[in-house]
């Protein structure tokens, strides 16, 4: 636990090397593990959970994402993460993206996994299928390229961690209800983002659409999209291994570049 | 005791239920026949002008978008209301405060009724049940703590009279509070608040607000009222809680003999049988506690509409407490076994009206619920008396 402006933050670590922060997406950071640890083998992961998941708490004053990203901007200082890569997923994603436009040379590269944040769709739609008014099993199949294998079976798990499960949703709408999943002002900050980012989806993902990864991307001057076959919203739970290979891939190849001299 | 007739302003005439998804916020409003709705308005504003003839007081409330309460501007009703009855005293419960953006404007209409109705308003409270979070695109997270600063934020704008006054809190902010009209009565109009947990009503007691609950049965009840008149006392109010700070809502059905109430009875089960809500609209995330929430996650798949229905007879909602039918007589003691039981109440808010019972049936159970079980019941339950008594002198005995 890690104490920051009234937050007491829970953290996972895991490995050596170049610091990695780690941004988990909605669903809390315990499905993500054994991710984590494929990451783990290469990189020191250094993964909060977000205040109001998992067990960090939620002081009443912190209501948005750009709170969290400040919680995070005192967190990098205090682990002297002068220069750091960062990995965000969906509601993570968002996070890392408002931690880049405020500090961008603490950051080296930056992944960004089926992230929410932005609107750039048009008014009369939703840019992201409202979360809080579906049934959960259309919800799964939104979430998940195959829910029949990955869904979460809510009936049979333990009371401790369904606790955690209708926390997390709670901070979530919390976070993300009005305005929907995004901040309206965040789509004109992106531009101070100068570092290489890659922006990875599932295939399958019905909550992050291929359009809008493309638009959101498009914002940041050196971003590419990726996508991962046979994966939906959670592609480093569905496809672990393959979601850690294009990760890791990238921030090697753009650190081997960099050393080179060969940055675009 | 005061007796109340509450009318939802339903609007009944919907294709099957196994049709539709949901009764409440995605049912198409192509279905809603306006022609049909506005002689729905006439009928429903002329049942409560029989209340008001009958001696009975007035009571409406406020949803949005459904079929179940076809009244998502209650004051509207409430200003017409105002200008047609001349005596009954008239209920707003109530304004869904957690769910409103602007409190001073709420001050602003409950003031301007107020004065329409030359002091005859009560202005209720509610939070807003969970179905109205998606159509006010309302964050259903810290709800009670919107709730209350609103609540108080209102009484505020209504008490203060030497001009502008501001405030920046935490969910609200208004740099300049001078509403006009002010209220007619002094210094506000009476306040209620609806809670159906225990947690809230202490807080409600601790204000010395009227605490009204609304279906709750013999099972819930007496725990809510216990705990309004703990926050009563413990804020110093006295001992004593008069009977007047408490008021209980439930089906309402009195008829001449036994199987006219019973037909009423049946056809007033529409509040609870058509109500078809599927799980994910009545539990957002935070609505309810995390630890009550996670109780619920995992029946997510279970058909409650299927068990609310199979549940819904006559019999068991009359056993249950949250229905009073029967003749006359039957009627009383089903109110006195309930007002014994919970320790005493000083409203009655009658569910009236529901779905397809037709306006001579609502109208025929007005009346011989105003001309027989009324009159009996100012007697037996007067409002000087105190809420808790019995109940508690019960226990004491038991104690010694």
């Amino acid at each position: 636990m890690i104490s920051i402006a009234g937050v007491e933050l829970e953290m996972f670590e895991r490995g050596h090397g170049a610091p990695l922060l780690y941004l988990h997406g909605g669903a809390g950071i315990v499905l993500d593990v054994p991710f984590i640890d494929l990451l783990a083998r290469e990189r020191r992961i250094i993964a909060p959970s977000h205040p109001g998941f998992g067990k960090s708490s939620l002081p009443d004053w912190l209501d948005s994402v750009d709170d969290i990203a400040h919680i995070y901007l005192e967190l990098m200082d205090r682990l002297d993460l002068t220069r750091t890569d960062i990995v965000g997923l969906s509601i993570g994603g968002w996070i890392a993206a408002e931690l880049a436009t405020k500090v961008p040379q603490r950051f080296g590269r930056l992944v960004l996994i089926g992230p929410v944040g932005v609107k750039t769709g048009r008014p009369d739609q939703l840019d992201i299928p409202d979360v809080f008014a579906l049934p959960q099993d259309k919800l799964d199949r939104l979430r998940f390229h195959d829910p029949a294998k990955n869904a979460l079976d809510l009936a049979s798990m333990p009371e401790e961690e369904l606790h955690i499960v209708a926390r997390n949703r709670e901070t979530l709408a919390l976070l993300t209800w009005e305005p929907y999943m995004h901040n309206p002002k965040l789509k004109h900050r992106l531009h101070r983002v100068n570092v290489p980012t890659l922006f990875l989806r599932g295939a399958s993902d019905g909550i992050v659409s291929a359009e809008y990864l493309e638009r959101y991307a498009a914002l940041i001057p050196q971003a590419r999209t990726e996508t991962i076959a046979e994966a939906g919203h959670l592609p480093h739970v569905e496809q672990p291994t393959a979601t850690a290979a294009k990760v890791l891939h990238f921030l090697q190849s753009t650190q081997a570049a960099e050393t080179s001299g060969a940055r675009s | 005791m005061k007796a109340w007739h509450f009318s939802e302003n339903a609007y009944p005439y919907l294709p099957p239920a196994d049709e539709y998804e949901s009764i409440r916020v995605s049912l198409p409003n192509r279905i809603y026949d306006p022609k049909k709705g506005a002689a729905l308005y006439d009928r429903y504003i002329d049942e409560w002008l029989v209340a008001e003839d009958e001696g009975v007081e007035i009571m409406l409330n406020e949803h949005h978008q459904t079929a179940t309460c076809v009244d998502p501007a209650a004051p509207l009703v409430l200003a017409a209301l105002a200008r047609l009855t001349k005596t009954a005293r008239l209920l707003i419960l109530g304004n869904p405060v957690a769910n409103r953006r602007q409190p001073v404007r709420i001050a602003e209409e409950m003031a301007m009724v107020d004065v329409l109705s030359k002091g005859r308003l009560e202005c209720g409270f509610v939070r807003g049940v969970p179905y109205e979070v998606l159509p006010a695109n309302s964050n259903p997270v810290r709800m009670n703590e919107r709730q209350w600063e609103a609540m108080d934020l209102i009484v505020k704008a209504s008490t203060s009279h030497d001009g502008p006054v501001s405030h920046e809190g935490r969910f609200f902010h208004h740099r300049n509070i001078n509403i006009w009209p002010r209220p007619y009565q002094q210094p506000h109009p009476p306040i209620w608040v609806s809670t159906t947990t225990p947690g809230g009503a202490g807080r409600v007691g601790a204000r010395g607000y009227v605490q009204a609950t609304f279906l709750t049965g013999y099972r819930g009840t007496p725990a809510i009222y216990d705990s309004y008149r703990k926050g009563w006392r413990e804020a110093g109010r006295g001992h004593d809680v008069p009977v007047n700070r408490l008021a209980y809502a439930a089906l309402v059905y009195a008829g001449e003999s036994e199987a006219e109430a019973r037909s009423g009875a049946e056809k007033l089960l529409w509040y609870m049988t058509a109500n078809k809500v599927p799980l994910h609209f009545c539990y957002p995330p935070g609505y309810v506690p995390a630890p009550v929430h996670a109780q619920i996650l995992p029946g997510a798949a279970i058909d409650q509409h299927a068990a609310n229905r199979a549940n819904a007879t006559v019999d068991k909602a009359i056993e249950a407490g949250i229905m009073f039918a029967g003749t006359p007589d039957q009627v009383f003691r089903q109110i006195k076994q309930m007002y014994d039981h919970v320790g005493g109440f000083g409203h009655l808010l009658i569910m009236g009206q529901a779905g397809f019972l037709e306006h001579d049936e609502t109208v025929r159970g007005i009346k011989t619920f105003a001309r027989e079980v009324y009159p009996r019941l100012k007697e037996a339950f007067p409002d000087t008396a105190v809420s808790g008594m019995r109940q508690e002198s019960l226990a004491a005995r038991v104690v010694a």
